[in-house]
């Protein structure tokens, strides 16, 4: 019982943690229409920003906030730079050219940072565990994700869909001359919602790092798992991104705890044992192909196009 | 009809520089240059087999490494299991890439745009965990292939020289099909489909008939191209499926010139021996490659094909 309310905990605060990198990506990709690859180097350098402002300013708070400045100011300046010439180009210049970002920012941590991770540690009043129910109790920092996660999903939500400047953006996604015509400056925009699509995801790596170590290629994986979310919950649906990153969280990490003591009951121990790691890995590509299969365009395809 | 004479006069002496590089490799005592050689033109030979479906195609497949994978895993395994044979391994690795080819497109070409690209994707990862599960061929670790595929004294693929030309004859052959692929009806029908699905299958062509056919040789072609490889590395491990290693083949393609006949080969030579280049000047190299291939992108349009028509032009 206790494993169970834990890892489903976990799996919440994966899932979470997904959503604010999907989150992102998807409103680069789904009002841009971006292919943004180099969104995982975003999440990898939030997350050594945070390790060396908290290590510089001996606090974590600081340095998370301050990791956060810095990842937004480098998304912009890497708008401006580069990807504004982007749009409107093929979905395969936008691979390509994004791909090479990943080469470059792979390195370029490489140079700056060394070869070997960062740990960024913890301070003491974020380690303790807390109770949450009677006779269970929860490390507080998974906890603080969560909450951190849900209140910046809150505010997205409400940012995009209750206010002037989420109204504009929703008005650029179907139609970027007419709003461009309405006297909006249209690149200012862009500039600032990819800004936030970087914030978003450098704020995911400073709450991972902690629990990870903070190494140089962290930001691939993690953003196959991001484009999943968004595959699945529909491209460019904020919602769609949020219910599909809790969803491919909670089978993620619950296939990984669980999968394979249910396999042992099926298969020989040895069999089981080397299968398991395998499949839990698949689970959510499987989960992905068939919800393609069924539905090609996501569980909650925004309701444009 | 300049322009085209200079992208023309550049690939003939590629392709010439190609034929003739055991010569200098021989001459020059550079035996490393041989070896470099023989793994560019297996992976020119699976960026040709990308460039099938993906220019003339229009299907973007970001899974294209899985067949490296799988071919290559076909000749591991059959070496590991005593049979070295490679009138055996061939075949084999070939037909498991048409299988895999055939259940994965038939899947996938339910989608399109981007969300083909990411199925491709997914299945491709499915196949990258299966491989690092399969703990009797070394797991995440890689299998290594003792013996190199047997071809009972026709060819010697121990001997570097009869190797690279067997490779070299192998990625020529895949371009002749290609050639005819793309010039015969079947081809035409499928560059149709690019350009106008819709209108293609009011004509009556059964659209993703068509598309699955093409994507399954395309699949073969890169699987041939993944038995090669490892024989030339002697090894094979689930990484050469990762994500990133389709991503080189897609590079591969687009900086060469999507949809041309010799523009990945051009890629793939380029790109690698880049790649290698740069790595001998700098321990930093992706610094330089990384921009350079956004330069790439936002300047040269058409690949390097595209760039030498418009140099011809003036």
């Amino acid at each position: 019982m206790l494993l169970v309310v834990e890892q489903f905990l976990n799996g919440l605060q994966f899932g979470l943690l997904l959503f604010l990198l999907a989150a992102g990506l998807t409103l680069v990709f789904g009002i841009m229409d971006l292919v943004n690859l180099a969104h995982g180097s975003l999440y990898m350098i939030g997350a050594y920003f945070a390790a060396t402002f908290a290590a510089w300013t001996g606090s974590f708070l600081l340095g998370a906030l301050m990791a956060l400045g810095a990842t937004l100011i480098l998304g912009i300046v890497l708008e401006m730079s580069a990807l504004r010439h982007l749009y409107g180009r093929d979905h395969l210049d936008h691979v390509l050219a994004t791909f090479g970002l990943i080469l470059f920012f792979n390195e370029a941590v490489r140079l700056i940072w060394g070869p070997a991770g960062l740990a960024l540690p913890l301070p003491p009043w974020l380690t303790v565990p807390v109770p949450i129910l009677p006779g269970i109790q929860y490390p507080a920092y998974r906890l603080a994700i969560i909450i951190v996660a849900l209140l910046v999903a809150l505010l997205l939500y409400l940012g995009v869909m209750r206010t002037r400047i989420g109204m504009l953006i929703r008005a650029g996604a179907s139609n970027r001359e007419m709003i461009g015509a309405l006297g909006i400056n249209i690149k200012l925009l862009y500039t600032l919602v990819f800004g936030l699509g970087a914030a978003l995801a450098g704020l995911a790596g400073l709450m991972q790092a902690p629990i990870l170590t903070v190494q140089i290629g962290m930001g691939e994986n993690i953003l196959i798992l991001a484009f999943v979310i968004i595959v699945i919950g529909g491209i460019g649906s904020i919602r769609g991104a949020f219910l599909a990153a809790i969803f491919v969280g909670m089978i993620d990490t619950l296939g990984r705890a669980f999968l394979p003591n249910l396999l042992r009951q099926v298969l020989s121990g040895a069999a089981a044992s080397t299968a398991a790691p395998a499949l839990s890995s698949m689970l959510i590509y499987l989960l992905m192909a068939i919800v393609l299969v069924v539905r090609p365009e996501g569980l909650f395809p925004a309701n444009r196009r | 009809m300049k322009g085209l004479s200079v992208s023309k006069a550049v690939t003939a002496l590629m392709l010439a520089g190609l034929v003739l590089l055991p010569l200098y490799s021989y001459l020059s005592g550079n035996i490393f240059i041989l070896t470099l050689f023989t793994r560019i033109v297996i992976l020119a030979m699976a960026a040709a087999s990308l460039n099938l479906i993906m220019g003339f195609g229009g299907m973007m497949s970001f899974g294209h490494a899985a067949y490296l994978g799988i071919g290559g895993y076909a000749v591991g395994m059959l070496a590991q299991e005593g049979i070295g044979s490679g009138f055996i391994q061939f075949p084999v690795a070939l037909a498991a890439s048409a299988v895999y080819a055939l259940v994965i497109g038939a899947l996938s070409l339910r989608t399109r745009g981007v969300y083909f690209i990411m199925i491709t994707l997914a299945f491709a990862q499915m196949a990258y965990y299966v491989a690092s599960g399969l703990a009797r061929y070394g797991g995440d670790d890689g299998l290594t292939v003792y013996k190199r595929s047997d071809f009972h004294g026709l060819i010697n693929l121990s001997d570097r020289t009869q190797f690279y030309y067997l490779c070299l004859a192998c990625l020529f052959g895949v371009i002749f099909l290609i050639w005819r692929i793309v010039n015969s009806r079947f081809g035409l029908v499928v560059q149709g489909l690019r350009s106008n699905e819709q209108r293609m299958q009011a004509i009556g062509f059964p659209a993703k008939r068509y598309k699955l056919v093409c994507f399954v040789i395309s699949g073969m072609m890169c699987g041939l191209a993944g038995a090669l490889l490892a024989n030339n590395t002697d090894f094979v491990s689930p990484a050469v499926m990762y994500w990133t290693r389709s991503g080189d083949l897609m590079v591969m393609v687009i900086l060469g010139g999507m949809g041309t006949l010799f523009g990945p080969v051009m890629g793939a030579v380029v790109y690698l021996l880049l790649e290698e280049f740069l790595s001998q000047i700098t321990e930093y190299w992706a610094l330089i490659m990384g921009p350079l291939l956004l330069l790439i992108v936002l300047f040269g349009r058409g690949g390097i094909m595209g760039l030498l028509g418009r140099v011809g032009r003036g």
